[in-house]
């Protein structure tokens, strides 16, 4: 092997797959997901609701519910397989390798607890034999690194406004220093001042830690301004990953081509241009790409074969028959 | 803080004050006449009838005070609330209300309050074990059985327990607060006895009522697992038994003990019903002995002990919410 060990990816999702077993029903809720991000990076995951972008970061974290069920696949961060963990290694991994920022950060907070006391038994549960000074100051200064006074340590979830309370979640998240940070629509319950307040604190805790970060969100502008690649979801499958910069400019999948038009744009005022359709229903997939339906380049081969992911120039990932001819035969990760 | 606490006090004094006067004047509606019928019964058993009758009946109501107008002894009653003097009892003259009430509390503590509080212990327990889904499946279902007891009332439990475990097999006695011929005292021999005494009681309030607390607390459970805090715990990595305490049976606390407050009201109904059914000397017993005597003195004492005792826990209950939950503050 010729790489150097900094180069390797930091996080490794390879063939990830989860179904839900409804009454209804199997619905495949991820489907052979694979991509890999390395120290530092951030990756943008964007998708319609039910898209599976959720259920990817759950899965990831070990935590899908049932009648939910990973069925395959490994996620690796540095050399830990966490598939093959223990449910007890499982529990140690969750916030000391690979830590979670809730989507509802208001609600997220033990409201009978201070919030000291729920940064404190974060550091207990994972780290064993620190005093409780060492423990009380790293958490002080986890608080002062994402803006927070160190009397919220002291304080209860009422207390605090929203932002506030993102914050404490975000501190718990670097508490550790994970090497992935998965942070699930962080900023959706705020506003767009302090929304922006909140993706710099992320994007400097990020670098201080030197984690990979993967952000979950419905907001493209949020998108084009904080990560380095994105990611679309469609049905369970990532269709397109690709750099922040090829994504707007040059979208290459037909539904992030959609996307990426049905963004609001200066020029054009007054006329959204959605995306004709609904979103497929995880029981009744359609056959072939499950995007066939509502794709305007849909040919006879989409609706019988299932497309697999082509790796194009510069690391692009499409999952789509159009690009069968283009694809450059890479050693998967 | 302070012009809650006087608040808060002068409330106490208004029940306090509604609950006497309510029941001051509810058992003089009837004609029965408790000096009368004491005198009957005496010449009904020893075939003692004094010639004098009359005249012992009206010095004794006019000791009692009885023979003045009603709203007169009202205002006598309501001074003799406030110096905690409640009199004598005229059924059992010259026992006072008071000997009455210290002879059967310590009956009705022992036996009440700790069935209560098992009976809410064990409920909580198994209805937060059976709400909580890493729970074996064996634990969760051990809830079951209190569930399918919920709906029968102590009475007929008091009764089937009475007459197979007491009757039939001849595992425990029948009733009263310990053996015939006993003599209390402080020795091993008559604690156990008495303590054998009070099984077939405490089962009787126990099994029926821990169903409730069960259902009550798997309910909340199951709406405090869905919310995001618990979620979020567990992304933390924090162990089962850390989350199941802090995050889960923490904040089922604050309604299971305003629920608990409220059950200690209805302790008096079923104490009426158990004590009766087992003969056991307690408050409930004393009080059904002197609602059937129309010993009203005994009546007033008796149910304005137990609205005392009950105003107090609630009023009391209102300064521990906000050490449940900090984002209660006590409001003037």
């Amino acid at each position: 092997m010729t790489t150097t060990w900094s180069s390797q990816p930091v996080l490794r999702v390879q063939g990830l797959e989860v179904t839900y077993y409804t009454d209804l029903g199997r619905a495949k809720a991820l489907d052979d997901v694979t991509f890999s991000l390395g120290a530092g990076e951030k990756m943008g995951m964007v998708g319609e609701s039910g898209s599976g972008k959720s259920t990817l970061a759950l899965a990831m974290m070990r935590m899908i519910k049932p009648p939910g069920r990973i069925e395959g696949g490994t996620v690796h961060i540095g050399d830990t397989e966490l598939m093959g963990l223990t449910e007890e290694g499982m529990r140690k991994a969750r916030l000391s390798k690979i830590a979670y920022i809730p989507q509802g950060a208001m609600n997220s907070l033990n409201p009978v607890t201070r919030i000291g006391a729920q940064l404190v038994d974060a550091v207990k549960s994972h780290v064993s034999g620190d005093s409780n000074s060492a423990i009380k100051d790293r958490c002080l200064a986890a608080l002062r690194s994402v803006d927070l006074d160190e009397r919220v340590f002291n304080l209860y979830a009422h207390e605090l406004s929203g932002g506030m309370k993102q914050r404490v979640c975000i501190a718990i998240g670097i508490l550790l220093q994970p090497q992935v940070i998965i942070a699930d629509e962080p900023t959706s319950a705020l506003d767009v001042v302090t929304q922006r307040q909140v993706m710099e604190t992320i994007d400097r805790v990020k670098d201080e830690i030197n984690a990979a970060v993967i952000l979950i969100g419905h907001d493209m502008g949020l998108m084009a301004q904080f990560v380095d690649k994105v990611a679309v979801m469609y049905a369970g499958r990532l269709v397109e990953v690709a750099t922040v910069r090829d994504m707007f400019t040059n979208p290459r999948h037909p539904y992030a081509q959609a996307l990426i038009e049905s963004l609001p744009n200066l020029d054009n005022k007054g006329v959204f241009q959605g995306i004709p359709g609904l979103a497929p229903s995880l029981l009744r997939l359609p056959s072939g790409c499950a995007f066939h339906p509502r794709c305007t380049h849909a040919q006879d081969i989409c609706k019988q074969v299932r497309p697999e992911v082509n790796h194009i120039s510069d690391g692009r990932l499409v999952t789509c028959h159009l690009f069968d001819k283009e694809a450059v035969h890479v050693q998967s990760a | 803080m302070a012009k809650l606490i006087l608040q808060r006090l002068a409330f106490l004094l208004l029940v306090i004050w509604s609950a006497s006067t309510i029941i001051f004047f509810v058992p003089r509606m009837s004609s029965r006449n408790a000096i009368r019928e004491r005198f009957a019964e005496l010449a009904r058993t020893g075939g003692f009838a004094p010639a004098d009758l009359e005249a012992i009946i009206s010095s004794m109501e006019q000791q009692f005070g009885l023979d003045r107008p009603l709203i007169e002894q009202y205002w006598v009653y309501l001074g003799n609330i406030l110096r905690m003097d409640f009199g004598y009892s005229l059924s059992r003259y010259p026992a006072t209300v008071t000997d009455l009430i210290v002879q059967a509390l310590p009956w009705t503590i022992g036996l009440l309050i700790v069935t209560t509080i098992l009976a809410f212990l064990i409920g909580n327990f198994l209805g937060a074990i059976a709400a909580w889904p890493r729970a074996p499946r064996w634990a969760r279902g051990m809830a079951t059985p209190f569930v399918l007891l919920t709906g029968v009332p102590p009475v007929i439990m008091g009764v089937l327990l009475l007459f197979f475990v007491g009757f039939r097999l001849k595992l425990l006695p029948l009733g009263g607060a310990y053996s015939i011929g006993t003599v209390p005292s402080l020795t091993w021999e008559f604690a156990l006895d008495m303590l054998r005494h009070q099984v077939l009681p405490a089962m009787a309030l126990v099994l029926g009522s821990v169903g409730g607390w069960v259902l009550s607390m798997r309910g909340m459970g199951i709406t405090i697992q869905g919310e995001d805090y618990v979620t979020f715990a567990e992304h933390k990595g924090l162990t089962p038994g850390r989350i199941f305490r802090d995050y889960y049976l923490r904040n089922t606390l604050l309604p299971q003990m305003t629920a608990f407050a409220l059950a200690l009201g209805t302790i008096v109904t079923s104490a009426i019903v158990v004590e009766a059914i087992f003969s056991l000397p307690g408050i409930g017993t004393a009080l059904n002995n002197a609602i059937r005597a129309n010993d009203f003195p005994v009546i007033y004492g008796i149910v304005l002990f137990i609205t005392i005792a009950v105003a107090t826990i609630m009023v009391a209950m209102e300064f521990v919410y906000p050490l449940l939950d900090p984002r209660i503050k006590p409001q003037t």
